[in-house]
């Protein structure tokens, strides 16, 4: 199984087939009596030719060279790897949902605008907002629809000069991508020594040329922003707005949301925060969740109910338009939707609370093997800097790869940028203290490794489908396809 | 206790004593008082497993889906057969539940799959590279035009009126952000007219964006086109759906720069609109330009072929405010849904799904034009989409249609004012002969 290495490509065979048609039941005409000739290709596309067990045995080999939250502990800072719910797929996969097409008419889809109706209302009271609008397709594309409403805000008010955006040296790549995408200037602070806003830097760039601030809380630190009451005040006279970057909602669910903070527009994650799987790199979900004035400015179409029918509304003219085609991933929103239902009001505040205990009690059991820049009471993740003997030039990346003889997946690494060789851990709360106690064990075992048998570390994974990857050579020498007799 | 938190008393005892903490509520005494909601949230009270699965079927049978209506609506999301193994193998757990494969040793699976599916995306496209996905169509077509404006340094792009109505939206959504101008070219019998387009290029033009077949399911003749766009240097960005290239002459043939589109008609369910993928190719010149993620070949310290994400310098996690796009999180799971779907229907398949897509779509529009109480709107090369027009309000002919249970066309006129009473119908290999007879019935008596 390991040593599965074929590409399908390299399995083709030419005749094999693995899809079956009924036979075409309406007269067949001459393709080019349709279509003129100038227009058809001269030869097929060039596609694996294989049977279905073929088809199935690749991909089940290949997929046993993957890691995923099912195949164990997954403390991906930042990124949330909580379990997910397998009920949540069946809902998303019943054929009442997965079988509708965009375009149908509303009468035919109440269903589904109620559900989004529904969720639209219960994340703006986790989160304090007034509305929330589902349509960003991840947190990224949440941040770029946010930062246009900040924009269209402004504008509104005949305000055309703030076209500034200030993001803290913490803050993850997508923030400032994204306030660029917007077409802002990004201002970039730097932290204080415990990696919260510095108020004194923050306000000697706060003046009328700032649209607006980006945050997230708890901060990247996994470190609540203890004074983001006064941040919100600051900003808010200059005449900005703040911005939520809803990563790291997991850790303040039915505790404290960034409404009541001060926040006037945020995304969430529903692919961290309410359990919708990573699938590999997506999809994701990022809903957008504004303060009453700013409603207008959602992107279209918004749903509505009118009497007992629900609608989508596009006829909103002071709306930043559309954004994405459709209504949003409303296949991810059905799993967030169930996840909702099935944890209820106190079910939501005990994941917070779980979430925050497992990181405090792994960092403290920690934080005497590597080294804690912040030791105070941390969120649901915290960030280490490192191995705390460095006499043997062990790097973070080593440790992380040790990791994966283990069985772990590692967490995340070098993010935040202002901690240097940054390992930054978010066990979350569906793990049990058994599989943290694990976890530990083997990071203590690896750091007695790293001063007993350093080269171990330096040359590790050892068990892995491959080893340490040429990195280099792949960007250097670019092999983006597969290429027949290459 | 709760079925998704394993914590019990003891536990959490044991792991506070550990911590030095006397209760939970002391590890958010960081959290200043007059910030704590001190209230519990208004949601509804929590279900078990049955309560939801109850719950949700009550919601999901309020709607009528297409398993129970018989499908001729297209419009960029398409009924297309979706084999069974695609379900089956892209809900393997190892897929679906990881994440971006930044630790590529325990990530085979996910890089060996976006490779293959970034091959094929290639050999359909002719194109020399593609990333690893977009998040859909629309947003595909921005990342090219800004491709474009960044490559050739100008501030406006033209797009055909016949390309998607919502691709055109979501571009001028974008591009008012950028200062980027977005020029409409109107069109002549359902395709771009190119003497406007010719009239409308300059200096300033970065790209030029073309559906085809365009929104009207009509195949455009790009030859002209094509010299118009390169003698003024701009790029020529290609919208195409990924199943008429089963037939349809790939975009590198006739000139392409990049190659876009949505690419929902390969093995994703509807899902009412998403999550779908857009995928996103060009050529080796333009690859440092490129958005997104991208998976390369290289081997590991053994000797070993390995893959990895490459060139991710371009990115937002190296580059930040200066990245080739914002994009983190992209389609992963509809990407290998894609791939898997491609590699099933393989050579032939393919080419045989487009085939009677064509084949029964022109099978229908001769029984819906025979009498003559409906017309062909345009008198051009079409794939599987084809608009017609006839004396009665589209509207009508859908409301009447769903009383037998069929989902008509797409009303053309909530998008083109000019064109009343005409709607633009898709046929895929799905349908059968007695479906579209049916549907030519029903039609006649309206
Ligand atoms: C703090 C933070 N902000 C933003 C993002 C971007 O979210 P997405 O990948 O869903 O676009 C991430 C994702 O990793 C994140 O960790």
């Amino acid at each position: 199984m390991k040593d599965y290495n074929k590409l399908i490509f390299e399995i083709s065979k030419e005749g094999r087939i693995a899809y079956s048609l009924p036979p075409c039941d309406v007269d067949e005409k001459e393709l080019n009596t349709l279509i003129p000739d100038s227009f058809l290709r001269s030869e097929d596309v060039d596609l694996p030719e294989v049977s279905e067990v073929d088809v199935v045995r690749h991909f089940t080999n290949i997929s046993n060279k993957n890691y995923g939250v099912d195949t164990g502990f997954y403390p991906l800072g930042s990124c949330t790897m909580k379990y997910n719910p397998k009920i949540n797929e069946d809902m998303a996969n019943l054929s009442g949902f997965s079988n509708l097409h965009p375009y149908q008419p509303e009468d035919t889809v109440q269903g589904a605008l109620e559900l989004m109706y529904h969720l639209d209302q219960m994340l703006s009271e986790i989160t304090g907002m007034e509305r929330v609008s589902l349509q960003p397709a991840a947190g990224a594309h949440g941040e770029l629809a946010g930062l246009m409403i900040i924009k269209a805000y402004h504008e509104s008010r005949g305000d055309n000069k703030r076209n500034k955006i200030i993001v803290p040296d913490s803050a993850h790549g997508t923030n400032p991508a994204s306030a660029a995408v917007a077409g802002f200037e990004i201002i970039e602070i730097e932290s204080d020594k415990n990696g919260a806003v510095d108020l004194d830097k923050l306000k000697e760039v706060l003046n009328d040329e700032i649209a607006g601030l980006m945050l997230t809380n708890p901060s990247t630190l996994g470190l609540f922003e203890k004074n983001i009451k006064e941040i919100a005040d600051l900003v808010h006279e200059a005449g900005g707005l703040l911005y939520y970057d809803g990563a790291n909602t997991n850790a303040i669910m039915g505790i404290a949301r960034p409404g009541d903070m001060g926040f006037d527009v945020i995304h969430l994650n529903l692919h961290k925060t309410f359990s919708t799987p990573h699938g590999g790199g997506g999809p994701g979900s990022g809903p957008i969740g504004v303060r009453k004035d700013l409603v207008k400015f959602l992107p279209v179409p918004v749903v509505e109910k009118q009497g007992d029918k629900y609608v989508l509304d596009y006829d909103r003219p002071e709306s930043i338009g559309k954004i994405k085609s459709f209504y949003g991933h409303f296949g991810v929103a059905i799993k967030a939707y169930s996840y909702i239902l099935s944890m209820g009001a106190e079910g939501l505040k005990k994941v917070s609370e779980k979430a925050v205990l497992n990181a405090n009690y792994v960092m403290n059991k920690l934080k005497d093997h590597y080294y804690l820049p912040i030791d105070q009471v941390c969120k649901h993740e915290f960030v280490l800097g490192g191995l705390i003997n460095k006499e043997n030039n062990i790097s973070t990346l080593d440790v992380a790869k040790r990791l994966l003889d283990y069985g772990y997946h590692p967490p995340t690494v070098y993010f935040p940028l202002i901690v240097s060789e940054a390992i930054m851990i978010e066990p979350t709360e569906t793990e049990s203290k058994e599989t943290l106690d694990g976890f530990i064990d083997t990071m203590i075992k690896i750091a007695q490794e790293a001063d007993e048998n350093p080269e171990l570390l330096k040359s590790a994974p050892h068990n892995t489908p491959v080893r340490r990857i040429d990195e280099a050579k792949a960007a250097r020498n670019l092999i983006l396809k597969w290429e027949k007799n290459k | 206790m709760h079925r998704y938190l394993p914590h019990t008393e003891a536990d959490e005892k044991l792991m506070l004593e550990s911590i030095g903490a006397q209760s939970i509520d002391d590890l958010f005494n960081d959290i200043p008082e007059n910030l704590r909601l001190n209230r519990k949230l208004d949601l509804p009270e929590p279900m078990s497993e049955m309560e939801l699965v109850s719950h949700m079927k009550d919601l999901s049978t309020a709607n009528k889906s297409i398993d129970e209506l018989v499908c001729f609506l297209g419009a960029g999301a398409y009924d297309h057969y979706i084999p069974s193994i695609v379900k089956h193998l892209a809900m393997r757990s190892e897929f679906y539940t990881a994440y971006t494969p930044y630790q590529p040793e325990i990530s085979q699976g996910t890089l060996q799959a976006i490779f293959e599916y970034q091959t094929m995306i290639c050999n359909l496209t002719g194109m020399d590279v593609s990333n690893a996905s977009m998040y859909d169509g629309a947003t595909a077509c921005v990342e090219a035009a800004m491709m474009a404006v960044e490559s050739t340094r100008r501030d406006s792009v033209v797009v055909s009126s016949t390309v998607h109505p919502e691709v055109r939206e979501v571009l001028k959504s974008y591009m008012k952000f950028r200062d980027v101008k977005v020029i409409e070219v109107d069109m002549a019998d359902g395709v771009t007219d190119w003497e406007k387009l010719k009239a409308l290029m300059g200096k300033d033009i970065a790209g030029v964006i073309i559906q085809n077949p365009n929104f009207f399911g009509i195949i455009e003749d790009l030859t002209d086109i094509e010299k118009i766009v390169h003698e003024n240097k701009s790029l020529l960005i290609s919208y195409v759906d990924p199943i008429s290239l089963g037939i349809i002459k790939s975009p590198s043939e006739y000139g392409a720069d990049i190659v876009i589109g949505e690419g929902q008609s390969l093995g994703n369910s509807l899902n009412y609109g998403g999550p779908y993928l857009g995928f996103l190719a060009t050529t080796s010149k333009l690859m440092r330009k490129m958005p997104g993620r991208i998976v390369g070949q290289s081997n590991d310290v053994d000797g070993k072929r390995a893959f990895v994400l490459t060139l991710q310098a371009r990115e937002q996690h190296i580059r930040r405010y200066k990245a080739t796009s914002n994009i983190c999180s992209n389609q992963g799971l509809n990407a290998l849904i894609a791939a898997i779907y491609m590699i099933t229907m393989g050579k032939k398949g393919l080419r045989e799904v487009a085939v009677q897509s064509t084949q029964k779509a022109h099978y229908a529009l001769e029984q819906l034009t025979k009498t003559g109480k409906f017309k062909p709107l345009f008198n051009k090369p079409f794939f599987k989409e084809f608009a017609i027009t006839g004396s009665v309000e589209s509207k009508k002919v859908n409301s009447e249609l769903l009383k037998h249970n069929i989902l008509g066309g797409y009303e053309l006129e909530k998008d083109y004012p000019e064109l009343k009473n005409s709607l633009l119908l898709c046929v895929t290999e799905k349908r059968t002969k007695k479906q579209i007879d049916k549907l030519a019935e029903v039609m006649e008596v309206i």
